[in-house]
Formats: structure tokens, C-alpha cells, sequence
């Protein structure tokens, strides 16, 4: 069979300078599995800034590029680092500005969730049973509450999320630039299908893409930009390749947590 | 009898919370280490369910986050988030939410998002992720957290899920089906809600702990239930299989 070259599929350097732009609202998702930390670190050695970063669980992945400078806003659902502590660029960018001043915008994970279903389902909001007496709606301009035309019942209604590039990480593609994910799938279809533009990493692009149960497949043609990036979710994992890297989890609270020790993580990525 | 420590006390309790059979939507930290002792003690058929999206997982070591893979391989299925949260936690289908906390109040509302005020917190703390929903949704929810002064405090910073608000009625007149918190489990006793008041009152002990310890560690003037009782002390069995719990990534 005669093999394709895809214009799909192009390096990632490449496929990151024209997807991203200072100003854009960016979605990293991967819900603790196939974070795509390759990318989020290719924005930050291209130094984009202004970004309005949305994700459900910002990680070590936003708190490197909050500390990096790439961002002015933070759309979220929880900020920690998973079962180490917190996450300090984050808070240092909030109580201090540091190294710019963050504002955020904060749900729940089932408000997050919806949003990006609403986003993919091309509705303007989603509905559902959340936030009731919370104090969330108070402080977050795209919670509010509807009244539905059958019941009379008041729900919660969720802005949809548009973002103007989503970028997930995959475990492969083919070279026609249709990918494939399995294990923990998280919200990565529901982002992509969100977003204006949607870049994809995968561990590797093979011939033919091999059948997995309960893999979600992503059509080349919703994607913008499918690279290669071999071990582009460490230190978080790719199910099937590699495992999640709990000590680098767990080192990062140390690197994270002093202003002089991430400048240094810093300029060892930029180099 | 074998020593253990207070933490241990506190998990050991909350493991004996649940019951077999029954599906438990799993906050990290305390909660999943109790949910996964009770599965390995008295609750094999325990149906162990997280956020990730992981339903009816039986990990061979405990995760550090809700989404690692030991949590993947030992499910019975994987499902997306949109569809953990509108399919299987919204509609009422979970029994027991079983959550943590930094702060909690005299009405079990629990804080994860802030100490202080929102906009210029004394500590920004990681915010709601599932806990809202899962307090709102599942049939009761279950409460583990040390017992500390600053934590058990009169009325929570912030309201990131709601527990019985501000008294009786409250989650009803919100159209929330689920019951709310039945139980604050901490390292101290335990805590239930007045059936009246829906105020937390303390309705057993671990132990060797005073009430009067109890009640230091409490910012609101706290009930004591008439038919105070004791926790039954951890037995061999219980202690022996929570040390044996190990978390993925950390030594033997």
C-alpha cells in the first residue's frame, strides 16, 4: 500500500508555532494520564504569553508554564499536585504576581466536564445538577442557573468552552494523522471536538492503527496537527508505554516550591 | 493489645462505614485508603469508584492520584469524565461519597478551596474538583478528617460542597436527592448530624479520648449525644492489613 505523507502530521516545534498564539485560550487536558507535557514545554521554550490556560487539574504541567510566564489566566477545577501537596508557581502567581499576575475562573469537575461536552456539542451552555449551596456561582461569572421549560426545576447551566486550541496527548497515530487513545480518557474527545484548533502528540505513527477496547479514535480531519512526541506525557503516563513518575511528582514540590530552584528547572528547558 | 496510632484508629473506623455491596464514590488521600482497607477487610464486593473514571477498581497497591494506572488495570471499566459525573454520579446511583476536607463546619459544609477571604485568601487550597457533586448526588456521604481546632471550625471559609447548610431543610429546599454527610469519622471519634438540628454532634469516641479533647479540638461548642459511645479499638486483623497497604511508587 502506498503510504501517504500526511500534511497532518509535522514536527512538534513546528506544529506549536502555528497553533499557539500570545493571547490564545489553550486547553491542555489528560486527566492525570497522557498530560501533554511535551507540548505545554515547547510553549514555553517559544514563549508564548498572555495565554488564558484551561484545564480541570493545572498539575506540575500549568504550574511550570504559570511559572514560566506563559499565562495571565487559569480556567480550573483543582489545583494540587495529586496526593503531594500544592502547587507553588500557581499560588505564587496568585499571592504575589509572580513572575505575572494570574487571574482565575473556577468550577467544579462536573462543571468542567459539561462545559467541554457543551463546547464539542455546539450549544452555547450545558445543564446540569451542581454547584447548589456552593459558593462557587458568587465568584465565577460562567456558573449561573436554569429553569427547565418541563418541569419547572432549577439546574445549574455551565458556559460552553471554546478554546482556541486544545492540545492532548495520544498513544498513537496512523500516518493519515487519525489517533488513537485508551485507558484513562479523561475529557480529551469532548476538548478537541471543543476547540477552534486541536494538536495532537502521540508516543508513536505507525502503519495501521491496531483495534483496542474502549479506545477513543479521533478523525484526522477534526484535528489541525497531529507530531510525534515519544514520551511527551512523562511524568505522567502513557498507558501500554510507560508509567506515571510518582518521584518526580513528588521532587517537584521541592523545585516548585522555591523561586531559585525553578529558575533553574527553567533555564534547563530553555537550553 | 497491639498499639496503633490515632490515624490508624481513624481509618480503621472509616473502613468499617461501609458496607458490602455497596458502591463508593472515592475522594484520594483518607478516604481511599479506608475505602481499600474495608475492601480487603469485611467489603470484597465493595464497588470502588473514581473520579478518573475508573469504575469498580481493585488496585494491588493504593494510587497517589485519582487517575494512576493501578486504578486502570484492576477495573472492570474505564468511562470518560463527562460520562463518571452525568451518568453514574448525577443521576443518584452512588451510596456512599466518601470525601475529605481542610475545613469543616458545625453543618458538615466542607472547605478545599480557600482559608480566608476568595479574592485575597490566606491560603489558596486546590478547590472543588468532584467533591460538590459527589456531596450533593451520592445517597449519604461520609466525612474523614483529623480533628484540629483550625479544621473543625464554626462556619467553613468557603462552601465548596454543601453539607446540611445552614440546618434542617436546607438541601431539601435545593432540590439535592442525596442525604448529605451521616458521618464525620476523625482521628478523635465521631461525629453525626442531629436529627432535629442537623448539627454535629459527637456520638462516639476512640479509645482512651476525652471528651473533653474532643471538644478542645472543636471551635464550636460541641454536643456530646447522651448515649456517648466507644469505638471498638482496631483488632490485629485490621491493623495488620492496613500496614500492608503500600502506595504505588514507595518502598515495602
Amino acid at each position: 500500500m502506498a503510504k501517504i505523507a500526511s500534511s497532518k502530521i509535522m514536527a512538534l516545534a513546528e506544529a506549536v508555532a502555528e497553533l499557539v498564539h500570545d493571547g490564545d485560550t489553550v486547553a491542555c487536558e489528560g486527566f492525570t494520564h497522557l498530560i501533554p507535557f511535551a507540548a505545554a514545554h515547547e510553549i514555553i521554550r517559544q514563549g508564548r504569553r498572555d495565554l488564558t490556560l484551561v484545564r480541570m487539574t493545572p498539575d506540575l504541567v500549568y504550574d511550570q508554564l504559570i511559572g514560566a510566564g506563559c499565562a495571565s489566566a487559569l480556567v480550573f477545577s483543582w489545583g494540587g499536585n495529586p496526593g503531594v501537596g500544592s502547587l507553588h508557581r500557581m499560588r505564587d502567581a496568585l499571592a504575589n504576581g509572580w513572575p505575572a499576575p494570574l487571574r482565575i475562573e473556577e468550577h467544579s469537575h462536573a462543571g468542567m466536564a459539561n462545559r467541554y461536552v457543551a463546547g464539542a456539542s455546539g450549544l452555547p451552555f450545558a445543564v446540569l445538577r451542581g454547584y447548589a449551596g456552593t459558593d462557587l456561582p458568587a465568584h465565577t461569572a460562567t456558573i449561573s442557573t436554569v429553569t427547565c421549560p418541563f418541569t419547572g426545576e432549577r439546574l445549574a447551566a455551565v458556559a460552553a468552552l471554546n478554546p482556541d486550541v486544545t492540545i492532548v496527548h495520544a498513544q498513537r497515530a496512523d500516518r493519515a494523522g487519525n489517533v488513537q487513545l485508551w485507558g484513562i480518557t479523561g475529557v480529551q474527545k469532548e476538548a478537541v471536538l471543543a476547540a477552534r484548533r486541536a494538536l495532537v502528540t502521540v508516543e508513536e505513527v505507525v502503519d495501521e492503527l491496531e483495534a483496542v477496547p474502549g479506545a477513543v479514535v479521533l478523525p484526522h480531519w477534526v484535528l489541525t496537527a497531529v507530531a510525534e512526541a515519544p514520551r511527551g506525557a512523562a511524568p505522567s503516563y502513557a498507558h501500554g508505554y510507560y508509567d506515571r513518575d510518582n518521584a518526580a511528582y513528588r521532587e517537584w514540590d521541592a523545585i516548585g516550591r522555591d523561586r531559585a530552584r525553578f529558575t533553574t528547572w527553567l533555564e534547563e528547558l530553555r537550553r | 493489645m497491639t498499639e496503633y496510632r490515632s490515624d490508624e484508629m481513624m481509618t480503621v473506623a472509616a473502613a468499617r462505614e461501609l458496607r458490602d455491596g455497596q458502591a463508593c464514590f472515592v475522594g484520594i488521600g483518607l478516604p481511599s485508603r479506608a475505602a481499600n482497607l474495608a475492601r480487603r477487610l469485611h467489603a470484597p464486593n465493595l464497588v470502588l469508584i473514581y473520579e478518573s473514571g475508573t469504575v469498580d477498581t481493585r488496585p494491588a497497591e493504593l494510587p497517589l492520584s485519582i487517575g494512576d494506572g493501578v486504578l486502570v488495570d484492576s477495573a472492570l471499566t474505564v468511562v470518560s469524565v463527562p460520562e463518571i459525573f452525568n451518568y453514574w454520579l448525577q443521576p443518584g446511583r452512588i451510596d456512599v461519597g466518601f470525601l475529605s476536607g481542610a475545613q469543616l463546619d458545625r453543618f458538615a459544609n466542607i472547605n478545599t478551596t480557600v482559608i480566608g477571604d476568595y479574592a485575597e485568601p490566606d491560603v489558596r487550597l486546590p478547590g472543588s474538583g468532584g467533591a460538590p457533586e459527589i456531596a450533593a448526588s451520592c445517597r449519604e456521604v461520609v466525612i474523614v478528617m483529623r480533628h484540629r481546632l483550625r479544621a473543625f471550625v464554626e462556619r467553613v471559609d468557603f462552601v465548596t460542597s454543601l453539607g446540611h447548610g445552614t440546618g434542617p431543610g436546607d438541601r431539601a429546599a435545593l432540590g439535592l436527592r442525596g442525604a448529605g454527610p451521616v458521618r464525620v469519622i476523625t482521628d478523635l471519634g465521631v461525629l453525626e448530624p442531629d436529627p432535629d438540628t442537623a448539627e454535629l454532634v459527637l456520638t462516639r469516641v476512640h479509645p482512651g479520648v476525652p471528651v473533653e479533647q474532643v471538644r478542645a479540638e472543636t471551635a464550636w461548642d460541641l454536643a456530646v449525644a447522651a448515649d456517648l459511645g466507644e469505638t471498638a479499638a482496631p483488632s490485629a486483623r485490621e491493623l495488620e492489613t492496613l500496614r500492608a497497604l503500600r502506595t504505588v511508587g514507595e518502598g515495602p
